[in-house]
């Protein structure tokens, strides 16, 4: 199955909410949509369900056009932020309420309902109201609610976010078993690029209304096509610095010099002139790791243990840059140390911002 | 400004509170420094939003006392403590313009027009917020928004602690490493008392110096970020710090081996001496980062199947079925990973031992 969006725009109030988007999301994969808040993702979404019309552009599922079909003449499900439940209703009825609309047999009814609540580990819950329950099983009786239908489409928004950081991790891991059953199309939205990459699958990038990027999800992450990208994309935020090449010699900030040598092939054979470097927090260190490295001063701003790692806020002049180190490493602010940077892990971007060189791509020379 | 004492706190929001179980504070005696920062971690429904409202002065205790320094303040309602408080969204006033939102504390307090220009220039300073003053406060992203809450505290040159409920829970990930980052920034600056209260461990670990960890009412551990992820005394705290948590296995001992399932892991000494002096049901505990995966047999491995991969990006988390359990293992972005069977290396220094859910000790 797939749903097609054909040069889709939205605008409300003379504003666009959407601009000019075409993708074509299929089943079989978990589809996450990733970007800030007001990116997009929800407006994205309501259009896929049919909740909202595009005002220009066509939607299709499996070839047939769907643009202006009301939702409810849809198989779609949708699972909102807020958890939306029945509270008068039992957490039985709430997950069978969608299925008793539909006409089905009272036995089949109630072997779905208890099929899918096993799946969400609520089976025991089905006689409490949704007042009794904690924030989490409430969310998860949400989610059996929309899984139940064996909708087409299985829209998924942000669902995660009004639940502890915990719960969402174990919701994170069941979910991805849970999609994979399925032979809905899921869509699954996130301002979360740790939580986009724990559910793996396809990727599409979204920002201020339009797709930067898509394609598989660890893929773009190894592979960001512009510095917008690699922004949205980062957590920690990805460092990112200007600089040159020239006379096989990366040139940062004024006194930052990275010579190039025979390591280092395919960054000497980029033309001279004006580049963005991206470099990822984890591929600085504290310590030498390879002959490739070069060292760099700077100056500590701050650090922050997290137990198992060090992230060292650092600064050369005017560039600041974040380590994120393995291991517990006190630094005292103000002090000057050295980083060490492999070049030949450097993303580089053109001027423009686009992707020119990944250190994934081409294999790590 | 001053340490604060908890002094055999216990709070029920139930007029007659009968068992435990009706309490949502069970007896919590704790001190904090003065400009300490401190987190009070925990999942909902533990605790920490009362224990915060109980040091706001929002909620008297049930019993106990709370003490800054030598001041019983047990009774004083929040306005009679110096402490500012920061919540999970933002209390503004949307009309009024920045400078007035962070004027606003001090013209309450009728102090003197001039000083209040001057305190409400250098806290914009420190915030970086001298750019918006003249604005509007609605017109602001939300993190802008959060500074002006904190910017209202940080204000009143009488503050002895700031207390903070989730603040960062409507802020986008990369705004939250911004922010949180001034956050310790000011710490360092004006070594207020900061506590911060959240559900989320990499927000707890890197805000604080010392992180109380709250299950069910109770502090279960106080400690270092360090201490935390290495030598967590309660399984929860094993569990509930970390991603994924540690890997527990029901185990007994023979000798200095723990037997789970028909595997024997080998324990160092001191650990296992230390297992055998303990009664209760016994479990072994250990990290995912130190799960070693091997694709060959080595020495003192036991082999365990492969489940999944999951690609990360700087990690990657491994999932194996070990001795008829799931465990994980988190192995660096570049590591190699068997295919099918792996060979697991469990390295004894990073072995716990838990008895009854208690670290043995």
């Amino acid at each position: 199955m797939d749903i097609i969006l054909d040069s889709v725009s939205k605008t409300v109030n003379g504003q666009i909410h959407i601009n000019n988007i075409s993708l074509k999301i299929e089943s079989g994969a978990t589809n996450v949509i990733l970007g800030h808040t007001l990116a997009g993702k929800t407006s994205l979404l309501r259009l896929m369900a049919g909740l909202d019309r595009p005002t220009s552009g066509r939607i299709l599922v499996d070839g047939r056009d769907v643009t202006g079909l009301p939702v409810r003449k849809r198989s779609v499900a949708v699972v909102y932020q807020q958890f939306v439940n029945y509270p008068s209703m039992t957490i039985y009825n709430n997950i069978a309420s969608s299925l008793k609309m539909s006409g089905m047999k009272k036995s089949e009814i109630d072997r779905k309902v208890r099929k899918t609540a096993a799946m969400l580990h609520i089976e025991d819950l089905l006689n409490r109201l949704p007042a009794e329950l904690s924030g989490g099983q409430q969310q998860r009786t949400a989610i059996a609610r929309s899984l139940v239908k064996d909708a087409e489409l299985l829209l998924l928004d942000e669902p995660l976010v009004n639940l502890d950081y915990k719960l969402r991790e174990e919701l994170q891991v069941e979910l991805q078993d849970i999609f994979k059953q399925r032979k809905a199309i899921v869509v699954y939205t996130t301002t979360e690029p740790t939580e986009a990459l724990i559910l793996g699958g396809n990727i599409v990038v979204i920002h201020e209304g339009s797709v930067l990027q898509s394609g598989s999800t660890p893929e773009v992450y190894r592979n960001p096509a512009t510095i917008n990208v690699a922004q949205v994309f980062s957590d920690p935020p990805i460092n990112l610095l200007n600089g040159t090449i020239q006379a096989n010699t990366i040139r940062l900030a004024n006194d930052i010099e990275i010579p190039l040598n025979s390591h280092h092939n395919i960054l000497k054979s980029l033309p001279a002139g004006n580049y963005m470097f991206g470099l990822r927090p984890n591929h600085i260190h504290l310590s030498r790791v390879g002959e490739k490295d070069a060292e760099i001063r700077v100056k500590i701003e701050l650090a922050e243990i997290n137990g198992t790692e060090t992230f060292i806020h650092v600064n050369h002049g005017d560039f600041h840059l974040v380590v994120q180190e393995y291991g517990i490493h006190p630094l005292q602010i103000g002090s000057d140390i050295s980083i060490y940077v492999d070049p030949s892990l450097l993303f580089v971007y053109d001027e423009k911002g686009s992707l020119f060189l990944s250190p994934f791509k081409n294999g790590l020379d | 400004m001053s340490r604060i004492e908890l002094n055999e706190i216990s709070h029920s929001y139930l007029r007659e509170p009968k068992g435990d179980t009706d309490y949502a504070l069970k007896r919590i005696q704790s001190v904090w420094d003065d400009g300490g920062a401190y987190a009070l971690l925990g999942p909902s429904g533990c605790g920490k939003t009362t224990l915060l409202n109980i040091i706001s002065g929002l909620i008297t205790p049930s019993t106990g006392r709370v003490l800054y320094g030598d001041l019983d303040v047990t009774a004083l309602p929040p306005e009679k403590r110096n402490i500012a408080q920061v919540f999970q969204f933002p209390v503004l006033y949307d009309t009024m313009s920045v400078f007035d939102n962070l004027a606003f504390p001090l013209r309450n307090r009728h102090i003197d027009k001039n000083d209040i220009s001057k305190r409400v220039q250098e806290v914009a300073e420190i915030l970086d917020l001298t750019a918006f003053l003249k604005y509007k406060a609605a017109g602001l992203a939300a993190d802008a928004k959060q500074k002006i809450s904190l910017g209202r505290g940080l204000v009143r040159s009488d503050v002895a602690a700031i207390l903070f409920d989730e603040p960062l829970t409507v802020i986008d990930p990369n705004l939250k490493w911004h922010l949180r980052r001034e956050l310790k920034e000011i710490h360092e600056k004006l070594k207020l008392t900061l506590i911060y209260v959240t559900h989320d461990q990499m927000e707890a670990l890197t805000f604080a110096d010392k992180v109380m960890v709250m299950y069910e009412g109770e502090i279960v551990q106080i400690g270092t970020p360090q201490d935390l992820v290495e030598n967590p005394e309660h399984t929860f705290v094993g569990y509930f710090i970390g991603s994924p948590g540690m890997n527990f296995m029901q185990c007994t001992l023979n000798g200095n081996v723990a037997q789970v399932d028909g595997a024997g892991i080998i324990l160092d000494q001191k650990t296992a001496d230390l297992g055998h002096k303990s009664q209760g049901k016994l479990e072994l505990g250990i990290r995912p980062m130190h799960v070693e995966l091997s694709s060959e047999q080595v020495k003192n491995s036991l082999p365990a199947k492969i489940k999944s991969v999951e690609d990360l990006g700087s990690y990657k988390i491994v999932t194996l079925n070990f001795a008829d359990k799931i465990l994980r293992a988190k192995l660096a972005e570049g590591a190699s990973v068997p295919s099918d069977k792996a060979w697991l290396v469990f390295s004894p220094q990073w072995i716990r031992l838990y008895s009854d859910g208690r670290l043995v000790k």
